[in-house]
Protein backbone atom coordinates (compact mmCIF):
# COMPACT_ATOMS: atom_id res chain seq x y z
CA UNK A 1 0.00 0.00 0.00
CA UNK A 2 1.45 3.27 -1.09
CA UNK A 3 -0.50 5.39 1.36
CA UNK A 4 1.23 6.27 4.58
CA UNK A 5 -0.25 5.03 7.80
CA UNK A 6 -0.17 8.51 9.32
CA UNK A 7 -3.40 9.34 11.11
CA UNK A 8 -5.34 11.95 9.20
CA UNK A 9 -8.26 12.33 11.58
CA UNK A 10 -7.83 11.77 15.30
CA UNK A 11 -10.59 12.07 17.86
CA UNK A 12 -10.10 11.98 21.62
CA UNK A 13 -12.91 11.54 24.14
CA UNK A 14 -15.46 12.90 21.75
CA UNK A 15 -18.90 13.31 23.32
CA UNK A 16 -21.90 14.76 21.57
CA UNK A 17 -25.41 15.53 22.78
CA UNK A 18 -28.53 16.30 20.79
CA UNK A 19 -30.23 18.38 23.52
CA UNK A 20 -30.30 15.83 26.37
CA UNK A 21 -29.66 12.73 24.29
CA UNK A 22 -26.05 11.61 24.18
CA UNK A 23 -25.31 10.34 20.70
CA UNK A 24 -21.52 9.88 20.98
CA UNK A 25 -19.78 8.59 24.09
CA UNK A 26 -16.02 8.98 24.54
CA UNK A 27 -15.19 8.17 20.96
CA UNK A 28 -11.48 7.96 20.22
CA UNK A 29 -10.38 6.89 16.76
CA UNK A 30 -7.36 7.35 14.50
CA UNK A 31 -8.26 7.34 10.86
CA UNK A 32 -5.34 6.74 8.54
CA UNK A 33 -4.49 9.01 5.69
CA UNK A 34 -5.24 7.87 2.15
CA UNK A 35 -7.27 4.84 3.11
CA UNK A 36 -10.96 4.07 2.84
CA UNK A 37 -12.37 3.64 6.32
CA UNK A 38 -15.92 2.44 6.78
CA UNK A 39 -18.17 3.15 9.74
CA UNK A 40 -20.62 0.36 10.44
CA UNK A 41 -23.17 -0.40 13.10
CA UNK A 42 -26.92 -0.64 13.57
CA UNK A 43 -29.25 2.35 13.08
CA UNK A 44 -28.84 4.97 15.76
CA UNK A 45 -25.35 3.91 16.76
CA UNK A 46 -23.91 7.34 16.02
CA UNK A 47 -21.96 6.59 12.87
CA UNK A 48 -23.57 9.36 10.84
CA UNK A 49 -23.30 11.73 13.79
CA UNK A 50 -19.58 11.00 14.03
CA UNK A 51 -19.14 11.56 10.31
CA UNK A 52 -20.98 14.87 10.50
CA UNK A 53 -18.64 16.02 13.28
CA UNK A 54 -15.69 15.99 10.93
CA UNK A 55 -16.90 18.97 8.91
CA UNK A 56 -18.91 20.39 11.82
CA UNK A 57 -22.08 20.35 9.77
CA UNK A 58 -23.83 18.98 12.87
CA UNK A 59 -23.67 22.39 14.39
CA UNK A 60 -26.28 23.92 12.15
CA UNK A 61 -28.83 22.64 14.62
CA UNK A 62 -28.58 24.89 17.64
CA UNK A 63 -29.18 22.13 20.17
CA UNK A 64 -25.96 20.17 19.61
CA UNK A 65 -23.21 20.19 22.26
CA UNK A 66 -19.82 18.66 21.64
CA UNK A 67 -16.89 18.03 23.99
CA UNK A 68 -13.52 16.44 23.32
CA UNK A 69 -11.10 16.86 20.49
CA UNK A 70 -11.00 16.22 16.78
CA UNK A 71 -7.71 16.75 15.00
CA UNK A 72 -7.68 16.76 11.24
CA UNK A 73 -4.20 16.89 9.73
CA UNK A 74 -2.89 17.92 13.12
CA UNK A 75 -5.27 20.81 13.69
CA UNK A 76 -7.98 20.73 16.34
CA UNK A 77 -11.09 21.68 14.42
CA UNK A 78 -12.81 22.99 17.54
CA UNK A 79 -10.12 25.62 18.13
CA UNK A 80 -11.64 29.08 18.07
CA UNK A 81 -9.36 30.23 15.24
CA UNK A 82 -10.60 27.51 12.88
CA UNK A 83 -12.57 28.84 9.92
CA UNK A 84 -15.57 26.65 9.16
CA UNK A 85 -15.28 27.71 5.56
CA UNK A 86 -11.68 26.52 5.25
CA UNK A 87 -12.47 23.34 7.17
CA UNK A 88 -15.33 22.46 4.84
CA UNK A 89 -13.16 23.24 1.85
CA UNK A 90 -10.69 20.54 2.86
CA UNK A 91 -13.28 18.11 4.25
CA UNK A 92 -15.89 17.44 1.58
CA UNK A 93 -19.12 15.58 2.10
CA UNK A 94 -21.35 13.31 0.00
CA UNK A 95 -24.88 12.73 1.26
CA UNK A 96 -27.27 9.82 1.42
CA UNK A 97 -29.66 11.19 -1.19
CA UNK A 98 -27.77 12.71 -4.11
CA UNK A 99 -28.28 16.44 -3.58
CA UNK A 100 -26.95 18.32 -6.59
CA UNK A 101 -28.06 21.94 -6.49
CA UNK A 102 -30.94 22.92 -8.79
CA UNK A 103 -28.59 24.65 -11.23
CA UNK A 104 -26.67 23.40 -14.26
CA UNK A 105 -24.14 20.57 -14.18
CA UNK A 106 -21.40 23.08 -14.94
CA UNK A 107 -22.41 25.43 -12.14
CA UNK A 108 -22.61 22.54 -9.69
CA UNK A 109 -19.00 21.60 -10.37
CA UNK A 110 -17.68 25.16 -10.13
CA UNK A 111 -19.88 26.06 -7.16
CA UNK A 112 -17.04 25.63 -4.71
CA UNK A 113 -14.65 27.70 -6.83
CA UNK A 114 -17.20 30.45 -7.19
CA UNK A 115 -17.72 30.75 -3.45
CA UNK A 116 -14.07 30.36 -2.44
CA UNK A 117 -12.01 31.31 -5.44
CA UNK A 118 -10.88 34.71 -6.48
CA UNK A 119 -9.01 36.31 -9.36
CA UNK A 120 -7.64 34.01 -12.03
CA UNK A 121 -9.47 30.93 -10.79
CA UNK A 122 -12.76 32.48 -11.86
CA UNK A 123 -11.72 33.10 -15.47
CA UNK A 124 -13.87 31.17 -17.88
CA UNK A 125 -10.96 29.11 -19.20
CA UNK A 126 -9.85 27.89 -15.80
CA UNK A 127 -13.42 27.11 -14.75
CA UNK A 128 -13.87 25.11 -17.95
CA UNK A 129 -10.66 23.26 -17.19
CA UNK A 130 -11.79 22.52 -13.62
CA UNK A 131 -15.10 21.13 -14.86
CA UNK A 132 -13.42 18.87 -17.39
CA UNK A 133 -10.88 17.59 -14.85
CA UNK A 134 -13.44 16.92 -12.14
CA UNK A 135 -15.97 15.25 -14.42
CA UNK A 136 -13.27 13.14 -16.05
CA UNK A 137 -12.10 11.99 -12.65
CA UNK A 138 -15.56 10.72 -11.70
CA UNK A 139 -16.16 9.24 -15.16
CA UNK A 140 -18.95 11.60 -16.20
CA UNK A 141 -17.12 13.71 -18.78
CA UNK A 142 -17.95 11.56 -21.80
CA UNK A 143 -21.61 11.26 -20.83
CA UNK A 144 -22.16 14.87 -19.92
CA UNK A 145 -19.73 16.97 -21.93
CA UNK A 146 -22.51 17.98 -24.32
CA UNK A 147 -25.05 18.52 -21.55
CA UNK A 148 -23.16 20.78 -19.19
CA UNK A 149 -26.04 23.24 -19.27
CA UNK A 150 -28.61 20.63 -18.27
CA UNK A 151 -30.15 21.08 -14.87
CA UNK A 152 -28.32 18.74 -12.50
CA UNK A 153 -31.49 17.55 -10.81
CA UNK A 154 -32.67 16.01 -14.10
CA UNK A 155 -29.77 13.53 -14.30
CA UNK A 156 -30.05 9.87 -13.34
CA UNK A 157 -29.45 9.23 -9.64
CA UNK A 158 -26.11 7.54 -10.25
CA UNK A 159 -24.91 10.51 -12.31
CA UNK A 160 -26.20 12.89 -9.66
CA UNK A 161 -24.22 11.13 -6.96
CA UNK A 162 -21.05 11.13 -9.11
CA UNK A 163 -21.62 14.82 -9.72
CA UNK A 164 -21.87 15.37 -5.97
CA UNK A 165 -18.42 13.80 -5.67
CA UNK A 166 -17.11 15.74 -8.65
CA UNK A 167 -18.10 19.09 -7.20
CA UNK A 168 -15.83 18.49 -4.20
CA UNK A 169 -12.73 17.90 -6.28
CA UNK A 170 -11.98 21.42 -7.60
CA UNK A 171 -11.52 22.52 -3.97
CA UNK A 172 -8.77 19.91 -3.57
CA UNK A 173 -10.10 18.43 -0.34
CA UNK A 174 -7.96 16.14 1.83
CA UNK A 175 -10.86 14.16 3.25
CA UNK A 176 -14.11 13.01 1.64
CA UNK A 177 -16.94 12.02 3.97
CA UNK A 178 -19.62 9.79 2.50
CA UNK A 179 -22.88 9.20 4.31
CA UNK A 180 -24.40 6.01 2.86
CA UNK A 181 -23.64 7.26 -0.64
CA UNK A 182 -25.15 4.22 -2.35
CA UNK A 183 -28.36 3.72 -0.42
CA UNK A 184 -30.44 5.45 -3.10
CA UNK A 185 -28.70 3.64 -5.97
CA UNK A 186 -29.20 0.30 -7.69
CA UNK A 187 -26.56 -2.43 -8.00
CA UNK A 188 -24.91 -0.87 -11.04
CA UNK A 189 -24.83 2.55 -9.43
CA UNK A 190 -23.37 1.13 -6.24
CA UNK A 191 -20.64 -0.66 -8.16
CA UNK A 192 -19.82 2.51 -10.07
CA UNK A 193 -19.51 4.57 -6.88
CA UNK A 194 -17.34 1.91 -5.24
CA UNK A 195 -15.03 1.83 -8.26
CA UNK A 196 -14.85 5.58 -8.09
CA UNK A 197 -13.85 5.35 -4.43
CA UNK A 198 -11.01 2.99 -5.34
CA UNK A 199 -9.90 5.47 -7.94
CA UNK A 200 -9.84 8.33 -5.43
CA UNK A 201 -8.15 6.33 -2.68
CA UNK A 202 -4.62 7.34 -1.85
CA UNK A 203 -5.06 10.93 -2.91
CA UNK A 204 -7.96 11.47 -0.55
CA UNK A 205 -8.80 10.03 2.85
CA UNK A 206 -12.25 8.55 2.46
CA UNK A 207 -14.71 7.83 5.26
CA UNK A 208 -17.86 5.99 4.38
CA UNK A 209 -20.87 5.30 6.57
CA UNK A 210 -22.71 2.22 5.40
CA UNK A 211 -25.57 -0.01 6.46
CA UNK A 212 -24.43 -2.61 4.05
CA UNK A 213 -21.88 -4.89 5.68
CA UNK A 214 -20.98 -6.50 2.40
CA UNK A 215 -20.14 -3.09 1.04
CA UNK A 216 -17.94 -2.28 4.04
CA UNK A 217 -16.20 -5.59 3.50
CA UNK A 218 -15.45 -5.25 -0.19
CA UNK A 219 -14.89 -1.50 -0.38
CA UNK A 220 -12.93 -0.43 2.69
CA UNK A 221 -9.41 -0.88 4.04
CA UNK A 222 -10.30 -0.31 7.65
CA UNK A 223 -13.51 -0.65 9.50
CA UNK A 224 -14.91 0.99 12.63
CA UNK A 225 -17.77 -0.77 14.37
CA UNK A 226 -19.97 1.42 16.55
CA UNK A 227 -22.78 0.59 18.94
CA UNK A 228 -25.01 2.91 20.99
CA UNK A 229 -22.72 5.87 20.54
CA UNK A 230 -19.50 4.06 21.41
CA UNK A 231 -16.64 2.94 19.26
CA UNK A 232 -16.48 -0.81 19.79
CA UNK A 233 -13.78 -1.91 17.43
CA UNK A 234 -11.47 -0.42 14.79
CA UNK A 235 -9.29 -2.74 12.75
CA UNK A 236 -8.32 -3.66 9.23
CA UNK A 237 -11.48 -4.71 7.43
CA UNK A 238 -10.33 -8.27 6.73
CA UNK A 239 -9.41 -8.78 10.36
CA UNK A 240 -12.64 -7.30 11.64
CA UNK A 241 -14.74 -9.60 9.49
CA UNK A 242 -12.62 -12.73 9.85
CA UNK A 243 -11.62 -12.48 13.46
CA UNK A 244 -13.63 -9.85 15.30
CA UNK A 245 -12.04 -8.98 18.61
CA UNK A 246 -15.20 -8.12 20.45
CA UNK A 247 -18.18 -10.48 20.91
CA UNK A 248 -20.62 -7.66 20.11
CA UNK A 249 -18.88 -7.11 16.77
CA UNK A 250 -19.02 -10.81 16.04
CA UNK A 251 -22.72 -10.97 16.75
CA UNK A 252 -23.42 -7.91 14.59
CA UNK A 253 -21.52 -9.17 11.59
CA UNK A 254 -23.22 -12.53 11.93
CA UNK A 255 -26.50 -10.70 11.71
CA UNK A 256 -27.83 -11.55 15.17
CA UNK A 257 -29.04 -7.96 15.63
CA UNK A 258 -29.06 -4.71 13.70
CA UNK B 1 -63.94 4.40 -10.11
CA UNK B 2 -61.61 1.68 -8.99
CA UNK B 3 -61.13 -1.36 -11.12
CA UNK B 4 -63.24 -4.24 -9.86
CA UNK B 5 -61.40 -6.96 -7.95
CA UNK B 6 -60.49 -9.92 -10.09
CA UNK B 7 -61.86 -12.76 -7.99
CA UNK B 8 -65.61 -13.39 -7.96
CA UNK B 9 -66.16 -13.96 -4.23
CA UNK B 10 -64.61 -10.62 -3.30
CA UNK B 11 -66.86 -8.82 -5.75
CA UNK B 12 -69.92 -10.49 -4.34
CA UNK B 13 -68.96 -9.60 -0.80
CA UNK B 14 -68.61 -5.95 -1.82
CA UNK B 15 -72.06 -6.07 -3.41
CA UNK B 16 -73.58 -7.59 -0.28
CA UNK B 17 -72.06 -4.94 1.88
CA UNK B 18 -73.35 -2.11 -0.25
CA UNK B 19 -76.89 -3.44 -0.18
CA UNK B 20 -76.94 -3.60 3.60
CA UNK B 21 -75.84 0.01 4.18
CA UNK B 22 -78.69 2.12 5.56
CA UNK B 23 -80.35 4.37 2.99
CA UNK B 24 -79.64 7.41 5.17
CA UNK B 25 -75.85 6.80 5.00
CA UNK B 26 -75.93 6.49 1.25
CA UNK B 27 -78.04 9.61 0.84
CA UNK B 28 -76.09 11.79 3.21
CA UNK B 29 -72.83 10.79 1.55
CA UNK B 30 -74.26 11.70 -1.82
CA UNK B 31 -75.54 15.03 -0.48
CA UNK B 32 -72.13 15.84 0.99
CA UNK B 33 -70.48 15.01 -2.29
CA UNK B 34 -72.75 17.45 -4.11
CA UNK B 35 -72.20 20.14 -1.48
CA UNK B 36 -68.41 19.83 -1.76
CA UNK B 37 -68.70 19.97 -5.53
CA UNK B 38 -70.71 23.18 -5.32
CA UNK B 39 -68.13 24.73 -2.99
CA UNK B 40 -65.46 23.72 -5.46
CA UNK B 41 -67.00 25.38 -8.49
CA UNK B 42 -68.39 28.39 -6.60
CA UNK B 43 -65.24 30.40 -7.30
CA UNK B 44 -65.81 30.06 -11.04
CA UNK B 45 -69.49 30.96 -10.67
CA UNK B 46 -68.69 34.08 -8.64
CA UNK B 47 -65.97 35.32 -10.99
CA UNK B 48 -68.15 34.83 -14.04
CA UNK B 49 -71.12 36.36 -12.25
CA UNK B 50 -69.22 39.48 -11.18
CA UNK B 51 -67.74 39.93 -14.62
CA UNK B 52 -71.16 39.49 -16.22
CA UNK B 53 -72.89 42.12 -14.07
CA UNK B 54 -70.08 44.66 -14.28
CA UNK B 55 -69.93 44.19 -18.03
CA UNK B 56 -73.72 44.36 -18.39
CA UNK B 57 -73.80 47.76 -16.67
CA UNK B 58 -70.93 49.03 -18.82
CA UNK B 59 -72.03 47.65 -22.17
CA UNK B 60 -74.61 50.27 -23.31
CA UNK B 61 -71.98 53.05 -23.26
CA UNK B 62 -69.96 51.28 -25.94
CA UNK B 63 -72.83 51.66 -28.40
CA UNK B 64 -73.32 55.34 -27.53
CA UNK B 65 -72.38 57.71 -30.37
CA UNK B 66 -70.95 60.34 -27.97
CA UNK B 67 -68.49 57.88 -26.55
CA UNK B 68 -65.21 56.76 -28.05
CA UNK B 69 -63.17 53.91 -26.59
CA UNK B 70 -59.92 55.45 -27.82
CA UNK B 71 -60.73 58.64 -26.00
CA UNK B 72 -61.61 56.64 -22.88
CA UNK B 73 -58.24 54.88 -22.87
CA UNK B 74 -55.89 57.57 -24.14
CA UNK B 75 -57.30 60.95 -23.15
CA UNK B 76 -56.55 62.60 -19.82
CA UNK B 77 -59.70 64.74 -20.01
CA UNK B 78 -62.02 63.56 -17.27
CA UNK B 79 -65.04 65.91 -17.12
CA UNK B 80 -67.99 63.63 -16.45
CA UNK B 81 -70.22 66.35 -15.08
CA UNK B 82 -69.50 69.18 -17.50
CA UNK B 83 -72.69 70.82 -18.75
CA UNK B 84 -71.54 71.50 -22.29
CA UNK B 85 -68.84 69.04 -23.12
CA UNK B 86 -68.68 65.80 -21.14
CA UNK B 87 -65.37 63.99 -21.61
CA UNK B 88 -64.53 60.56 -20.24
CA UNK B 89 -60.79 59.93 -20.48
CA UNK B 90 -59.13 57.77 -17.80
CA UNK B 91 -55.57 57.87 -19.07
CA UNK B 92 -54.45 60.06 -16.17
CA UNK B 93 -55.88 57.53 -13.75
CA UNK B 94 -54.18 54.63 -15.54
CA UNK B 95 -50.95 56.60 -15.15
CA UNK B 96 -51.84 57.21 -11.50
CA UNK B 97 -52.46 53.54 -10.78
CA UNK B 98 -49.24 52.51 -12.53
CA UNK B 99 -47.05 55.14 -10.88
CA UNK B 100 -48.30 54.45 -7.35
CA UNK B 101 -48.06 50.68 -7.80
CA UNK B 102 -44.60 50.90 -9.36
CA UNK B 103 -43.25 53.07 -6.54
CA UNK B 104 -44.87 50.82 -3.94
CA UNK B 105 -43.24 47.74 -5.46
CA UNK B 106 -39.88 49.50 -5.70
CA UNK B 107 -40.04 49.91 -1.93
CA UNK B 108 -41.92 46.76 -0.94
CA UNK B 109 -40.08 44.12 -2.98
CA UNK B 110 -36.59 44.61 -1.49
CA UNK B 111 -38.04 45.07 2.00
CA UNK B 112 -40.43 42.17 1.73
CA UNK B 113 -37.98 39.70 0.22
CA UNK B 114 -35.27 40.83 2.65
CA UNK B 115 -37.59 40.22 5.58
CA UNK B 116 -38.62 36.84 4.18
CA UNK B 117 -34.98 35.80 3.83
CA UNK B 118 -34.16 37.03 7.33
CA UNK B 119 -37.09 35.23 8.91
CA UNK B 120 -36.54 32.02 7.01
CA UNK B 121 -32.75 31.75 7.12
CA UNK B 122 -31.07 34.06 9.59
CA UNK B 123 -33.11 34.17 12.75
CA UNK B 124 -34.30 31.37 14.91
CA UNK B 125 -36.70 30.39 17.63
CA UNK B 126 -38.20 33.32 19.54
CA UNK B 127 -37.30 36.09 17.10
CA UNK B 128 -38.80 34.15 14.24
CA UNK B 129 -42.12 33.51 15.97
CA UNK B 130 -42.38 37.11 17.19
CA UNK B 131 -41.65 38.51 13.76
CA UNK B 132 -44.20 36.27 12.09
CA UNK B 133 -46.91 37.28 14.52
CA UNK B 134 -46.11 40.98 14.16
CA UNK B 135 -46.13 40.76 10.39
CA UNK B 136 -49.50 39.05 10.47
CA UNK B 137 -50.74 41.92 12.65
CA UNK B 138 -49.47 44.35 10.02
CA UNK B 139 -51.53 42.51 7.42
CA UNK B 140 -54.63 42.78 9.59
CA UNK B 141 -54.70 46.59 9.77
CA UNK B 142 -57.75 47.79 7.78
CA UNK B 143 -56.89 49.78 4.69
CA UNK B 144 -58.87 52.82 5.81
CA UNK B 145 -56.56 53.06 8.82
CA UNK B 146 -53.58 53.02 6.50
CA UNK B 147 -55.26 55.76 4.49
CA UNK B 148 -55.74 57.77 7.64
CA UNK B 149 -52.06 57.43 8.51
CA UNK B 150 -51.20 58.55 4.99
CA UNK B 151 -53.50 61.55 5.21
CA UNK B 152 -52.27 62.78 8.58
CA UNK B 153 -48.89 61.44 9.72
CA UNK B 154 -47.20 60.66 6.43
CA UNK B 155 -48.41 63.75 4.61
CA UNK B 156 -47.06 66.03 7.35
CA UNK B 157 -43.72 64.20 7.30
CA UNK B 158 -43.47 64.54 3.54
CA UNK B 159 -44.21 68.27 3.62
CA UNK B 160 -41.70 68.83 6.43
CA UNK B 161 -38.85 66.82 5.00
CA UNK B 162 -39.15 67.33 1.26
CA UNK B 163 -40.78 70.72 1.05
CA UNK B 164 -43.40 69.40 -1.35
CA UNK B 165 -46.41 71.73 -1.61
CA UNK B 166 -48.88 68.96 -0.82
CA UNK B 167 -48.25 65.90 1.32
CA UNK B 168 -50.79 63.65 -0.37
CA UNK B 169 -49.07 62.48 -3.53
CA UNK B 170 -47.47 59.50 -5.30
CA UNK B 171 -44.74 59.20 -2.68
CA UNK B 172 -47.27 59.09 0.14
CA UNK B 173 -49.53 56.58 -1.63
CA UNK B 174 -46.54 54.50 -2.68
CA UNK B 175 -45.17 54.26 0.85
CA UNK B 176 -48.55 53.40 2.33
CA UNK B 177 -49.20 50.81 -0.36
CA UNK B 178 -45.70 49.37 0.14
CA UNK B 179 -46.37 48.96 3.86
CA UNK B 180 -49.59 47.17 3.01
CA UNK B 181 -47.96 44.85 0.46
CA UNK B 182 -44.94 43.91 2.56
CA UNK B 183 -46.79 41.45 4.82
CA UNK B 184 -48.11 39.54 1.78
CA UNK B 185 -44.69 39.41 0.15
CA UNK B 186 -43.06 38.33 3.41
CA UNK B 187 -45.45 35.53 4.22
CA UNK B 188 -45.63 34.07 0.69
CA UNK B 189 -41.87 34.56 0.22
CA UNK B 190 -41.10 32.86 3.50
CA UNK B 191 -43.28 29.91 2.51
CA UNK B 192 -41.38 29.67 -0.77
CA UNK B 193 -38.03 29.62 1.03
CA UNK B 194 -39.28 27.11 3.58
CA UNK B 195 -40.26 24.82 0.71
CA UNK B 196 -36.65 24.58 -0.52
CA UNK B 197 -35.42 21.11 0.48
CA UNK B 198 -33.03 21.17 3.40
CA UNK B 199 -30.64 18.95 1.44
CA UNK B 200 -29.77 21.97 -0.74
CA UNK B 201 -28.78 23.95 2.33
CA UNK B 202 -26.65 21.08 3.60
CA UNK B 203 -25.01 20.72 0.21
CA UNK B 204 -24.12 24.40 0.17
CA UNK B 205 -22.92 24.49 3.77
CA UNK B 206 -20.83 21.35 3.36
CA UNK B 207 -19.07 23.02 0.44
CA UNK B 208 -18.13 25.86 2.76
CA UNK B 209 -20.66 28.45 1.67
CA UNK B 210 -21.39 31.31 4.06
CA UNK B 211 -25.01 31.96 4.90
CA UNK B 212 -25.26 34.83 2.46
CA UNK B 213 -23.63 32.80 -0.32
CA UNK B 214 -26.10 30.05 0.46
CA UNK B 215 -29.00 32.49 0.08
CA UNK B 216 -27.70 34.08 -3.09
CA UNK B 217 -26.43 31.06 -4.94
CA UNK B 218 -28.71 28.27 -3.73
CA UNK B 219 -31.93 29.45 -2.12
CA UNK B 220 -32.85 32.33 -4.41
CA UNK B 221 -32.48 30.23 -7.58
CA UNK B 222 -34.31 27.32 -5.97
CA UNK B 223 -37.20 29.42 -4.67
CA UNK B 224 -37.49 31.87 -7.55
CA UNK B 225 -40.94 30.68 -8.64
CA UNK B 226 -42.44 31.14 -5.21
CA UNK B 227 -40.67 34.46 -4.70
CA UNK B 228 -42.00 35.71 -8.03
CA UNK B 229 -45.48 34.66 -7.00
CA UNK B 230 -45.02 36.66 -3.79
CA UNK B 231 -44.01 39.76 -5.74
CA UNK B 232 -46.91 39.43 -8.18
CA UNK B 233 -49.43 39.03 -5.38
CA UNK B 234 -48.01 42.25 -4.02
CA UNK B 235 -48.54 43.90 -7.41
CA UNK B 236 -52.10 42.59 -7.44
CA UNK B 237 -52.68 44.16 -4.07
CA UNK B 238 -51.24 47.44 -5.36
CA UNK B 239 -53.44 47.62 -8.45
CA UNK B 240 -56.59 46.70 -6.57
CA UNK B 241 -56.18 48.69 -3.35
CA UNK B 242 -58.71 51.51 -3.12
CA UNK B 243 -59.37 53.20 0.18
CA UNK B 244 -55.81 53.83 1.31
CA UNK B 245 -54.69 55.26 -2.03
CA UNK B 246 -57.87 57.32 -2.29
CA UNK B 247 -56.91 59.03 0.95
CA UNK B 248 -53.15 59.21 0.46
CA UNK B 249 -52.65 60.23 -3.18
CA UNK B 250 -54.48 63.56 -3.33
CA UNK B 251 -57.14 62.55 -5.84
CA UNK B 252 -56.11 64.96 -8.59
CA UNK B 253 -56.81 63.91 -12.20
CA UNK B 254 -53.44 64.73 -13.61
CA UNK B 255 -50.66 62.91 -15.45
CA UNK B 256 -47.80 62.93 -12.92
CA UNK B 257 -44.38 64.37 -13.69
CA UNK B 258 -42.67 63.42 -10.45
CA UNK B 259 -43.27 61.58 -7.20
CA UNK B 260 -44.47 64.75 -5.47
CA UNK B 261 -47.44 65.13 -7.83
CA UNK B 262 -50.91 64.21 -6.67
CA UNK B 263 -52.69 61.59 -8.73
CA UNK B 264 -55.95 59.69 -8.82
CA UNK B 265 -56.08 55.93 -9.35
CA UNK B 266 -58.70 53.93 -11.27
CA UNK B 267 -59.99 52.32 -8.10
CA UNK B 268 -60.19 55.56 -6.14
CA UNK B 269 -62.09 57.19 -8.99
CA UNK B 270 -64.77 54.52 -8.93
CA UNK B 271 -65.05 54.60 -5.15
CA UNK B 272 -65.35 58.37 -5.03
CA UNK B 273 -67.75 58.94 -7.92
CA UNK B 274 -70.05 55.95 -8.17
CA UNK B 275 -72.21 57.18 -5.29
CA UNK B 276 -72.69 60.56 -7.01
CA UNK B 277 -73.39 59.32 -10.52
CA UNK B 278 -77.11 58.96 -11.40
CA UNK B 279 -77.93 55.31 -12.05
CA UNK B 280 -77.78 54.31 -15.73
CA UNK B 281 -76.36 57.69 -16.78
CA UNK B 282 -73.37 57.79 -19.09
CA UNK B 283 -71.15 58.71 -16.15
CA UNK B 284 -72.39 55.66 -14.23
CA UNK B 285 -71.72 53.37 -17.19
CA UNK B 286 -68.24 54.77 -17.78
CA UNK B 287 -67.39 54.04 -14.15
CA UNK B 288 -68.48 50.45 -14.71
CA UNK B 289 -66.34 50.37 -17.84
CA UNK B 290 -63.43 51.46 -15.63
CA UNK B 291 -64.28 48.43 -13.51
CA UNK B 292 -64.01 46.22 -16.60
CA UNK B 293 -60.65 47.82 -17.36
CA UNK B 294 -59.39 47.05 -13.84
CA UNK B 295 -60.65 43.53 -14.18
CA UNK B 296 -58.72 43.16 -17.44
CA UNK B 297 -55.56 44.64 -15.88
CA UNK B 298 -55.53 42.25 -12.92
CA UNK B 299 -56.36 39.39 -15.25
CA UNK B 300 -53.37 40.25 -17.44
CA UNK B 301 -51.07 40.52 -14.39
CA UNK B 302 -52.23 37.15 -13.09
CA UNK B 303 -52.02 35.48 -16.48
CA UNK B 304 -48.53 36.86 -17.06
CA UNK B 305 -47.51 35.64 -13.63
CA UNK B 306 -48.89 32.23 -14.35
CA UNK B 307 -47.09 31.98 -17.70
CA UNK B 308 -43.80 33.17 -16.24
CA UNK B 309 -44.06 30.73 -13.36
CA UNK B 310 -44.85 27.85 -15.71
CA UNK B 311 -42.00 28.87 -18.00
CA UNK B 312 -39.54 28.83 -15.13
CA UNK B 313 -40.81 25.52 -13.87
CA UNK B 314 -40.41 23.85 -17.24
CA UNK B 315 -36.74 24.79 -17.48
Amino acid sequence: MSASSQPCITTRDLNLWYAKFQALINVSVDIKEGLITSLIGPSGCGKTTLLRCFNRVNERYGYVTTTGQIRILGKNIYDPDVSLIELRKSVGMVFQRPNPLPISVYENVVFGLRIHGEGDVLRRASLDQAVETALTEVGLWNDLKDRLDAKATTLQLEQQQKLCIARLLPLKPRVILMDEPCSALDVEGTRAIEELMFGLKGRYTILIVTHNMAQARRASDECIFMLLGERVEHRRTEDLFLAPGNPRTAEYIEGRYG
Amino acid sequence: MNTPPTSRPAEESFAVRKATRPAWDVLSERALEILIYLCGISAIVFVLGIFFFVFKEALPILGNSHFSLTQFLFSDQWYPTSELNKRYGVFAMIAGTFSVTALAMLIAVPFGLGAAIYISEFCGGRTKETLKVVIELLAAIPSVVWGFIGLTVMSRLIVNYTGAPVGVNILNGGIILALMSVPIIVSIGEDALKAVPDSYREAGLALGATRWQLVRRVLLPAAKTGLLAAVLLGVGRGVGETMAVLMATGHAVHIPHGIFDSVRTLTANIAAELGEAPANSDHYRVLFLTGVLLFALTFIVNLAADLVVRGIRRR
